[in-house]
């Protein structure tokens, strides 16, 4: 088998990703379980007290290096390893790689300082008035503009091999990375506007005061196609990679999966207010359009659960699986980036279903800011997508490095571990939301807290210690992997499942970004537009900052 | 040349539709609630300035507290604040079953929540900002409301109570 091979340069530049998002989740994986223990009345804090001062500082590092640094330097990683070996073709331009991904560093140690110091408790969401050290705000806009110049670097190599090969259609993963780059460069706008015109000025003292509401409006602009930004990476792998890796399986759609993205990249910016359902200020027609809007995004993650599914069976019925569902069992479970995403993937199916009860403007009431969220985002972003790319780094990391993977078996028992933990943890904290317990609050010392939840608060913990060892574990297995003295025999075969259609069969117009491109913007303009700009209007700069942690 | 249209498989058109048809029965449920049974959700109220809301005499969150509009029927003028001490002015009201009550409140330093318990009333609390619900409490008890937006350290320990006779 000849595999493109790619360049040493890009293979370092990948594997410096995984390495800053690897060493992200294990810091930021090391308070997870802090705040789950403090909830089932194991406090920790306790004992940190000399280097962290509270619950709350524990919770930012957690938010901000699981969800926002794991995240996003794992994806940046990935996505520029689909550009590059689909395109089988080198980056455009290396420097320009590089640029983008020392900015981020640089952003990550500007923002961990004053978060460490104390001086930046205000959770992964920032709201203003807390306001944080200035160099907090410096270190997220150069994490933002670092990840903005690794797209474009992205971009102008597809555009270098468009000129070099006309006819043909893009190749499926490097077309779903570039839609994913280009959807974080539209919809991080908001946070950058956020950030440059009212929280990094303020935080300076060149201006008194913030609007709440509008920073509100321009974080949520960027805070829910965040959610896809995360998770399209995972549905890349789930539809190009993982059916290969599980039993020989091809991709049963190829049409059906480019129209998808499209779908995402049209349709996962415009649904913010979904997010500012009981905001005042807003009125509730933009939020009821939002959320009907929030139910076509939903859409095409449907298209992708057949897609995938269909393709997994392909590859199981050929392998001599039958039934409704015994197929599943003819999967390749002992592959532990097999296990890993299948679990991933199932799980997924309840964080969608908790997600479209998210949306619903009625339901919403009774749960938001519960901490029936948590329990719903710890199955997506920390289960459907970190539990996906510790799948993909099974593989990666070796191929990368040349290092064989150090204990398959373990890294299988890791996904399991993960799954039963996340059941555990998850669940109990949906149930929490529902008889009312506040998200983001140590519930071991809130006054208010009735006899009744303390079974579920138990479970958080217990919950929160499995997921432990689980995050443990694939540490363990990481670390022996990059230090293992064996090597790979040849190359790492990358996963691609090939489509079961010729590509040429794909129509044209789904390999062309203008009408797509064009279309988003319109479409945000018509749902943010009147919106913003009577936000921006009546604009009141009239709140000073806090910092009353 | 290459084809225009999408091949769609048989098994693939009858998901999609099906998926169509399960969002459109979604949407509707949320539009009945939007639309026929009333449910609400803050809407533009008044902008205030938070550094004078709670001590301008003009303003009614100088002066918190529970007005009576007629028989049975209560403004509530709440103020959520985290400064000096997390809480909420006043901590307590009181009011006799089957009392309709439109609550007004505002923050004067950060941002809070306010959710009354085993009520549908959950909403964000803003400073510059009044947010308003109106609920009818038909049964006897004791509702905490609680903060539900982290405000600073005390945010775990801020609550009052809706006392219901």
């Amino acid at each position: 088998m000849n595999q493109y091979q790619v360049p040493t340069a890009e293979k370092k530049l990948i594997g410096s990703h995984i390495l800053v998002a690897i060493l992200a989740l294990a810091l930021g994986s090391f308070f997870g379980p802090l705040q789950a223990f403090e909830h089932a009345g194991w406090d920790f804090y306790v004992y940190l007290k000399p280097l962290f001062k509270s619950y709350y500082q524990g919770l930012t590092v957690h938010g901000v290096l699981n969800a926002l640094v794991w995240t996003t330097f794992f994806i940046m990683g990935f996505l520029t390893f689909n550009v590059v070996f689909g395109l089988k073709r080198p980056l455009k331009n290396m420097l320009l790689a590089k640029v983008g991904f020392w900015m981020m560093v640089v952003g990550v140690v500007a923002a961990a300082i004053p978060i460490l110091a104390n001086e930046a408790t205000v959770l992964f969401t920032f709201y203003p008035p807390l306001k944080a050290n200035w160099a907090f705000y410096v270190g997220l806009t150069l994490v933002v503009v670092g990840s903005w110049v690794e797209g474009w670097g992205m971009f102008m190599t597809y555009t270098a091999w468009r000129k070099e090969n006309k006819d043909e259609r893009t190749p499926f993963i490097a077309f779903a990375s570039l839609v994913t780059a280009l959807l974080w460069q539209i919809c991080t706008l908001g946070v950058a506007v956020e950030i440059l015109t009212m929280l990094l000025p303020w935080s300076l003292g060149l201006i008194d005061g913030v609007d709440p509401l509008l920073a509100r409006t321009y974080f949520w602009f960027t805070g829910h196609p965040l959610v896809y930004f995360w998770l399209l990476p995972a549905y890349i792998s789930w539809y190009a990679m993982l059916p290969k890796q599980a039993g020989g399986g091809k991709m049963f759609s190829d049409s059906l999966a480019r129209l998808s993205f499209w779908m995402f990249l049209v349709l996962s910016t415009p649904i913010g207010f979904h997010h500012q359902y009981v905001d005042p200020g807003i009125p509730p027609i933009w939020k009821f359009l939002h959320s009907m809007l929030t139910f076509g995004v939903f859409f095409p993650s449907m298209m992708t659960a057949f897609t995938v599914v269909a393709s997994l069976e392909y590859g199981a019925r050929k392998n001599g699986g039958k039934g409704a569902l015994a197929w599943i069992g003819k999967l390749n479970w002992n592959d532990p980036s097999v296990a890993s995403q299948l679990l991933a993937g199932i799980l997924f199916f309840f964080g969608g279903i908790g997600g479209l009860t998210n949306a619903s403007y009625n339901v919403n009431l009774v749960l938001h800011n519960t901490a029936f969220i948590p329990g719903h985002f710890h199955l997506t972003v920390a289960t459907a997508v970190t539990l996906s790319f510790i799948g993909i780094s099974y593989w990666l990391v070796p191929y990368l490095t040349g290092r064989k993977l150090w204990q398959p078996k373990w890294a299988t028992i890791q996904a399991w571990v993960w799954f039963v933990g996340m059941i555990i943890f998850s669940n109990s904290m949906h149930v929490l939301g529902l008889l009312g317990a506040p998200r983001r609050v140590p519930l071991n010392l809130a006054p208010y807290v009735p006899e009744e939840w303390n079974s579920r608060l138990f479970q958080v913990g217990l919950g929160g210690a499995i997921l432990f060892i689980s995050g443990t574990i694939y540490l363990v297995v990481m670390y022996m992997t990059v230090t293992n003295k064996q090597r790979v025999e040849k190359e790492v075969e990358v996963p691609i499942a090939e489509s079961m259609q010729d590509p040429a069969a794909t129509p044209a117009w789904l390999d062309r970004w203008a009408p797509w491109v064009y279309g988003s913007i319109a479409l945000i303009v018509v749902m943010y537009g009147p919106m913003l700009f009577e936000l921006i209007k009546n604009i009141s700069l009239t709140s000073p900052g806090f910092r009353v942690w | 040349m290459s084809a225009q249209k999408i091949h769609v498989d048989s098994y693939e058109r009858n998901w999609m539709i099906i998926s169509f048809v399960l969002l459109v029965v979604f949407a509707l449920a949320v539009s009945v609630a939007a639309f026929g049974l009333g449910i609400q959700v803050p809407a533009p109220e008044q902008r205030v300035d938070p550094r004078t809301v709670a001590t301008d005499p003009n303003s009614p969150w100088s002066n918190p507290g529970l007005r009576e509009v007629s028989a049975g029927v209560y403004d509530a003028y709440i103020l959520a604040r985290a400064v000096p001490n997390w809480e909420y002015l006043p901590k307590e009201i009181t009011i006799p079953v089957g009392s309709k009550v439109t609550f007004y409140v505002t923050s004067p330093d950060v941002q809070h929540g306010f959710k009354i318990q085993d009520t549908n009333a959950n909403f964000m609390v803003l400073p510059g900002q009044v947010s308003k619900l109106t609920i009818t409490f038909s049964k006897a008890g004791t509702y905490n409301f609680i903060c539900t937006e982290f405000c600073g350290s005390g945010h775990g320990v801020m609550y009052g109570a809706v006392i219901v006779k």
